[in-house]
């Protein structure tokens, strides 16, 4: 009921890694997807494209996580994008009052081309 | 029209009760969207109930409970933990969230703060037993 609910990939572009996360992120497994995003950053990569397209729910445990990526790849003087949240997602960011600070765009190829 | 869960206090168990209030949510009449309000509602109370008033896992455990008063769907969120009162806990600002000068990460202010947002109600109450958080949204 926890970890399997949650898949993340990676794919590394030229100038962007996409992070691609796939089911339900909450506090049950909010750490895995906080160590597969401090494992992009530890590859030496400062630009994340993170596709929460097939995310079906999100709690404030994963924003937690994507705020210090987001944090993390700045300090690289890099960015971390959002592509395709749905409206629950997108929801969630707006409940935070994150939603002005994320760029998000519509799809992941938007996204990449984007760095 | 009620309904009563009690689950260990687990992360990998909220899941099990946010079903269980979504469940109650939909035969109360509530419609999709404020179906998810609430189980994110009740993920955010867990996870502090786990978090802040047992402060970790396999401590105790959470009991909740679900009815129907005067066209309003109320839960009742019962654990034996020390107090923990989400009236204390301060509404992260975004901006401080972004650049890093808010604790966030490590406190769950916003989890609190999402109750606050979701729910029509938030009521709390500590006495020898525990913590008792009451969330409310009217069914309309």
């Amino acid at each position: 009921m926890s970890e399997t609910n949650l898949n993340v990939t990676t794919e590394i572009f030229k100038r962007a890694v996409l992070v691609k996360a796939s089911g339900r992120i909450d506090s049950s497994n909010a750490a895995q997807f906080d160590a597969a995003l401090k494992d992009v950053l530890a590859g030496g990569h400062e630009n994340i494209v993170l596709d929460l397209s097939e995310i079906s729910y999100m709690s404030s445990a994963g924003l937690r996580a994507i705020v210090a990526a987001h944090r993390e790849c700045a300090k690289k003087k890099g960015s971390l994008v959002l592509a395709a949240p749905s409206e629950r997602v997108s929801e969630v960011f707006s409940l935070a009052g994150l939603d002005s600070i994320f760029t998000v765009y519509d799809d992941v190829t938007a996204a990449v081309g984007s760095f | 029209m009620g309904d009563t869960l009690i689950i260990p206090g687990r992360y990998d168990r909220i899941q099990q009760a946010c079903q269980f209030v979504a469940a109650g949510a939909a035969q109360a009449g509530l419609d999709d969207t404020a179906v998810f309000h609430v189980e994110l509602a009740c993920d955010e109370a867990c996870t502090n109930v786990i978090e802040h008033a047992y402060g970790a896992e396999d401590v105790g455990q959470i009991r909740l409970s679900w009815e129907v008063q005067a066209g309003r769907f109320v839960i009742t969120i019962h654990d034996n933990g020390r107090s923990f009162d989400p009236d204390e806990v301060p509404v992260p600002i975004p901006e401080d969230v972004a650049n890093g000068t808010s604790d966030f990460p490590r406190v769950g202010g916003l989890g609190v703060h999402f109750m606050r947002k979701l729910m029509d109600e938030v009521r709390y109450q500590f006495e020898d037993d525990g913590n008792t958080l009451v969330l409310v949204k009217v069914i309309e």
